[in-house]
């Protein structure tokens, strides 16, 4: 870089008229930009680490939560956070291929380059929508338990498990069950239950006409089974207990001690139906919120300087520098989700 | 000797220049690191899946792994994708150090802090 200030002594580059650095002004100023807003995200994931840390309730595992993919059933645990990470990964290449393109001032390259990474940016942000729809809709919905009692359940590999619950623990409902329930609460309807899709947050919403025709109270709406530690697991006798389904009688006994005001289905600012602690779904809405922001700010950016681009404005200048200041914050987007991913998603 | 290291119309900038044959050998570079960072991310999200949180590596092992793969990616990303680790010797440390100083004396404090609290709310809840 800039290589004709590497042979001046050191008076010469600290004596003043000459960058030390050996970059221009505005390259300096960018990452000095970055620097603060690195400390910034910084600040936000330790004081994630302080309130988890100081939490003496479970905190819920990330590949329990994030386990779904848009249209399919089943659990893919991490794949949806793996692919937007994938996604900006690509785009961050895409992008610095467009700064070598800038360097042999090549036109076609770096609009080529830079449009690609536009498209991966509306990928992420797109995903991000699904992720934030999902975590707010939530898969089910739970509810807590009104005093104690002992049930037995079997756990996902069909080992039977014995669970005592205080009053206060939480119960989680299946997503069918916990969606036609809701819709029930909402509206004294529930959707029909031969709902080909009651997994799809959306598609439930959409048969709301048919669910106007069948009138069921809530009151009387039993589930056939419940889950213990859906969101959390436990260690019992040197053994992860997480996924107990609670059947029959037990079932029962569980839907009885149901504390009503309690009921939670998905995710907002007061209440949540992942944790104890409301400031696990506020943290997620605020770290996740302010990255998103800042890949929409950057899409923004990238798109203004594309045109720019096109326009030949960087000829006129004789130089492609914008590109690589544009970069440098395209990629530290790349490099906060990076931490957010380890940190948020995967410890 | 004539200076030629000034300030005038982003001469900077316009020094920053490659012919083809270099930008070749640079996009193999940057394809190496590609692939590089993509297994990275798959063998973490492997590692979240298939690890058992009470197998006979401890989940604190396999949380220091997470950490130790993510500053990897991290190192990757800034020195190559930013460019970082070809600049000046004094503007990597005037980006990194600062920045380093901080943010372990944040996570330092704010780690004993919330370890701490823990251990209160424990006793006197």
């Amino acid at each position: 870089m800039a290589g004709h200030t590497q042979n001046l002594t050191k008076d010469e580059l600290w004596g003043g008229n000459a960058s030390p650095f050996g970059v221009s002004y505005g390259k300096m100023m960018m990452w000095y930009f970055l620097v603060s807003d690195a400390l910034t995200f910084g600040g936000l994931l330790t004081a994630y680490g302080v309130i988890r840390h100081g939490s003496s309730d479970p905190w819920p595992v990330g590949e329990q939560v994030f386990e779904a993919l848009p249209m399919l059933h089943g659990s893919y645990p991490l794949m949806y956070v793996a692919l937007m990470t994938f996604i900006l990964i690509i785009s961050s290449v895409t992008m610095v291929l467009a700064v070598e393109a800038g360097h042999r001032r090549d036109k076609a390259g770096v609009i080529k380059w830079l449009g690609y990474t536009i498209i991966g940016g509306f990928f992420f942000l797109g995903s991000q929508a699904w992720e934030w729809s999902h975590f707010i809709h939530g898969s089910g919905g739970g509810f807590q338990v009104n005093k104690s009692l002992t049930v037995t359940g079997e756990m996902e590999n069909g080992e039977k498990v014995q669970m005592t619950l205080n009053g206060g623990d939480w119960v989680h409902m299946e997503s069918e069950f916990g969606h036609a329930y809701e819709h029930a609460l909402e509206g004294g309807h529930a959707a029909p239950a031969a709902d080909a899709h009651g997994h799809d947050a959306h598609a439930s919403h959409g048969t709301e006409a048919v669910a106007a025709e069948t009138h069921v109270d809530a009151a009387s709406m039993h589930p056939e089974a419940l889950i213990l530690n859906k969101y959390v697991l436990e260690r019992k006798d040197d053994k992860d207990i997480r996924k107990v389904k609670v059947i029959g009688e037990d079932c029962k006994k569980l839907w009885e001690a149901k504390a009503n005001e309690t009921v939670v289905f998905g995710a907002n600012m007061h209440k949540n139906e992942y944790a104890v602690q409301q400031q696990y779904a506020n943290f997620f809405f605020f770290v996740t919120g302010f990255h998103g922001f800042h890949v929409f700010s950057g899409v923004v950016i990238n798109i203004i300087v594309w045109f720019m681009a096109l326009g030949g404005e960087f000829d006129r200048r004789g130089h492609y520098e914008t590109i690589e200041k544009i970069g440098l914050y395209w990629h530290f987007v790349d490099l906060v989700w990076v931490f957010v991913f380890t940190f948020f998603y995967l410890v | 000797m004539e200076r030629d290291d000034l300030i005038v119309n982003d001469s900077y900038a316009i020094n920053n220049s490659h012919t083809n044959e270099e930008g070749k050998a640079i996009r193999k570079k940057l394809y190496n690191v590609t692939v590089l960072l993509t297994v990275i991310t798959i063998i973490e999200v492997f590692m979240g899946v298939f690890f058992k949180r009470n197998g006979t590596i401890t989940w604190e092992t396999i949380k220091l792994g997470f950490i130790v793969l993510t500053l990897v990616k991290a190192a990757y990303i800034v020195l190559i994708f930013m460019h970082l680790g070809d600049e000046k010797k004094n503007l990597k440390y005037v980006i990194l150090l600062p920045y380093a100083l901080f943010i372990l004396y944040l996570i330092f404090i704010g780690l004993y802090e919330g370890v701490s609290v823990q251990e209160l709310n424990s006793t006197w809840r």
